[in-house]
């Protein structure tokens, strides 16, 4: 046992482990975001209210609620609420997912719709445990026969199939 | 006075019928319950997320054909949502959640079939009636809202928003928090009054505000399968065999379900009449009752027939009584309301009171084309639940490549624009974060929608009471809804203060405590 230490010092190390402390702060954090950046843009009168009035509003009503949401994380006894990481990180499957649009963006741009459509579902099929290179290149290529006959043939959604726009 | 409303209820409706019959809308309606009856089943593919991705294909096609098809993926969805909380004991859905207690145990016994069909009957009589409700009760409402003043329209709005937030799951706080956050978002980009561009950070792609597809499918895709990446468990078909003459309910069967049908329904056209009580609650109220009235309450949870049928008619009369405050006011329930009316907005039609008046052929076809797509349903899940129950098998490993896919194109077919794709992204991180900090972010949605009108009528409502911010409490229609909204924060307070009381009756919370 180590020694007892001070009370306040015990209740902020508590409040430190949180859930509610950092989902608190993250809205504290977005309304001093809008009510610091919202007067910027002319507050106006009552009556004839600026384009910064209702920023600034909700900015401080952000606060506020911010303020009640950390400060109910006080009452919550220690080992409750904790889990803000979930027990199995999934770090490879969230990067694969991300990963997934944005090589539909750069691909896209570049060199069309078919490669952006392939490397887009290649790409985030491999976030699965479980995933091959070949069985995420085989979905990739269904999807990418379905999709461009789906979208560039019947809906007509304007994009290159195949294109070079260089690097 | 009342034959007369009757009779123009009836005409509408005529009118309505001949709207959704021309072959072109007859189409959107059964690729939307199609779809959306498909997505209801597969697990991990939410309504939400459906609409969503579907909503940029929808802006070629006329807003009538755009409406039903969306719709159409609503109301279908929970059709699926039946079968896969019956045969799997997978809630796939929330409101259907409380269905799987008593549904899964009839499955168990071989009765899955039979529990099928009833839910089927039930659900059919249950859409209808919240279908009647919305055509008696939205012109109604809509010669009541037509007086309303900015003041009013402001406060309603408030008061839509508060239930919204704070009805909804998990902490009425923090759904409150996000419902401010989502009117935030609402606000970004250029003043329609002034021109000022706000929040843009000097990012001209976000001078038109942010997209509403890339904001639905940030939170309810992206962040979503961030959610549920690797997390989705296999899933065990074993009972899963239903055949088509298994379907069919005994006499005795009809007999049993008639009574928890029509009391399924009741209280679910109740729970839609009150603003943020969604389908989920309806299902769980309707449940509850049964078991209260029950002259064997313990037997529930066994597989009672009754616990199976009240929940769904319920939550079918609910979702189609959501329609009414979307369709008649511009006010919407939950998220997917709210993505409805964002799918009318694009199509630059301003949804309100006005709306039956101005465009008699969405409402009424909307309206005619509930039947025709709840009859299509019917007709579709008799034969088709044997390629429903394959569908649930598909892996999740399939499913949100595939989903990503359409995610980006989709995205990016709202505006030729690849900026938004980007944007969706991060809206999906955010999500992600939201979502682990405890916050749930339908609310967003429903905020965001609203925002700018809100903005627009709050400062009208200024400007015409000369700055005085009293004229919400002295204009009495106004009152009602402001005192609505103070009444509701003070029941959240009372049941905030009582619940630690409750809690310790409970053994887990003793355990802990101790």
């Amino acid at each position: 046992m180590r020694p007892a230490r001070s009370f306040t010092a015990e209740l902020v190390r508590n409040l430190l482990r949180k859930r509610d402390f950092y989902a608190g702060g993250l809205i504290i954090l977005l309304g001093l975001v809008m009510a610091l950046k919202g007067p910027t843009y002319r507050l106006g009168t009552l009556m004839h209210m600026g384009p910064g009035f209702l920023p600034t509003a909700l900015g401080v009503i952000l606060i506020f609620l911010g303020i009640l949401i950390a400060g109910a994380a006080f009452g919550v006894p220690p080992g409750e609420d904790e889990d803000i990481l979930p027990a199995h990180p999934e770090w490879l499957g969230w990067a694969c997912i991300l990963a997934g649009p944005l090589c539909f963006i750069l691909f896209g741009s570049y060199f069309g719709l078919i490669p952006a459509t392939f490397t887009c579902v290649f790409v985030s099929a491999l976030g699965d445990r479980n995933a091959t290179l070949r069985a995420a290149a085989t979905l990739a290529a269904v999807v990418t026969v379905f999709g461009v006959g789906l979208f560039s043939y019947l809906l007509q959604v304007p994009m290159p199939l195949l294109t070079w726009r260089g690097l | 006075m009342e034959r007369l409303v009757i009779a123009t209820a009836l005409t509408d409706l005529w009118y309505g019928f001949g709207v959704a019959v021309q072959p072109h809308n007859i189409m959107w309606c059964f690729i939307g319950v199609l779809v959306g009856n498909m997505v209801g089943v597969l697990p991990g593919m939410g309504p939400l997320a459906t609409i969503s991705i579907l909503l940029p294909l929808t802006f070629g096609i006329k807003p009538v054909g755009a409406i039903l098809m969306l719709a159409g993926v609503m109301y279908g969805a929970q059709y699926g949502g039946a079968i896969c909380s019956i045969l799997l004991n997978l809630p796939c859905h929330p409101p259907h959640a409380v269905t799987c207690l008593d549904g899964y145990p009839m499955t168990k016994q071989g009765r899955g079939g039979v529990a099928l069909g009833l839910t089927v009957m039930a659900s059919f009589v249950g859409a209808s009636w919240g279908i009647t409700e919305m055509i008696f009760l939205s012109p109604i409402l809509v010669r009541v809202a037509l007086e309303f003043g900015p003041a009013e329209i402001c406060s309603l709005m408030l008061l839509g928003l508060l239930a919204g937030s704070t009805l909804a799951r998990g902490s009425p706080l923090k759904g409150v928090a996000m419902t401010v956050l989502g009117l935030m978002l609402g606000i970004v980009g250029t003043d329609l009054e002034t021109g000022a561009e706000r929040f843009t950070f000097g990012m001209t792609h976000l001078d038109d505000g942010i997209e509403l597809v890339a904001l639905a499918l940030g939170l309810f895709g992206i962040a979503e399968f961030m959610n549920s990446i690797n997390q989705v468990t296999s899933v065990n078909t074993k009972y899963a065999n239903v055949r088509l003459r298994d379907m069919r309910p005994t006499k005795d069967d009809v007999k049993q379900a008639i009574a928890p049908m029509f009391r399924g329904t009741l209280v679910g056209s109740l729970c839609a009449l009150i603003p943020g009580t969604g389908p989920t609650i309806a299902s769980f109220v309707a449940y509850a009752t049964e078991k209260k009235i029950s002259r064997h309450p313990e037997k529930f949870g066994t597989g009672l027939i009754e616990g199976v049928i009240a929940p769904e008619a319920s939550t079918h009369s609910s979702v189609q009584g959501d329609f009414i405050p979307t369709m008649s006011l511009g006010i919407p329930g939950d998220a997917v309301m709210a993505l409805l009316l964002g799918a009318l907005m694009i199509q630059g039609i301003v949804p309100g009171p006005q709306l039956i008046k101005e465009h008699p052929d969405i409402f009424w076809g909307l309206v005619a084309s509930f039947w025709i797509g709840n009859i299509m349903l019917v007709l579709l899940n008799v034969p088709l639940i044997g390629i429903w129950v394959k569908l649930l098998t598909i892996s999740y490993k399939y499913l949100y490549p595939s989903a990503l896919f359409f995610v980006s194109i989709g995205v990016y077919a709202a505006n030729n624009d690849m900026f938004q794709v980007g944007e969706t992204v991060v809206i999906g991180i955010l999500g992600y974060v939201l979502l682990r900090l405890g916050f749930h972010p339908a609310p967003i949605l429903l905020g965001f929608v609203l925002g700018p009108r809100f903005e627009e009528n709050f400062r009208r409502a200024m400007l015409i009471s000369r700055g005085d911010i009293g004229v919400f409490v002295e204009r009495p229609i106004s009152a009602v809804f402001i005192g609505l909204c103070v009444l509701l924060i003070a029941l959240q307070i009372y049941v905030r203060l009582r619940g630690p009381k409750n809690a310790i009756v409970t053994p887990p919370a003793l355990e802990s405590a101790e």
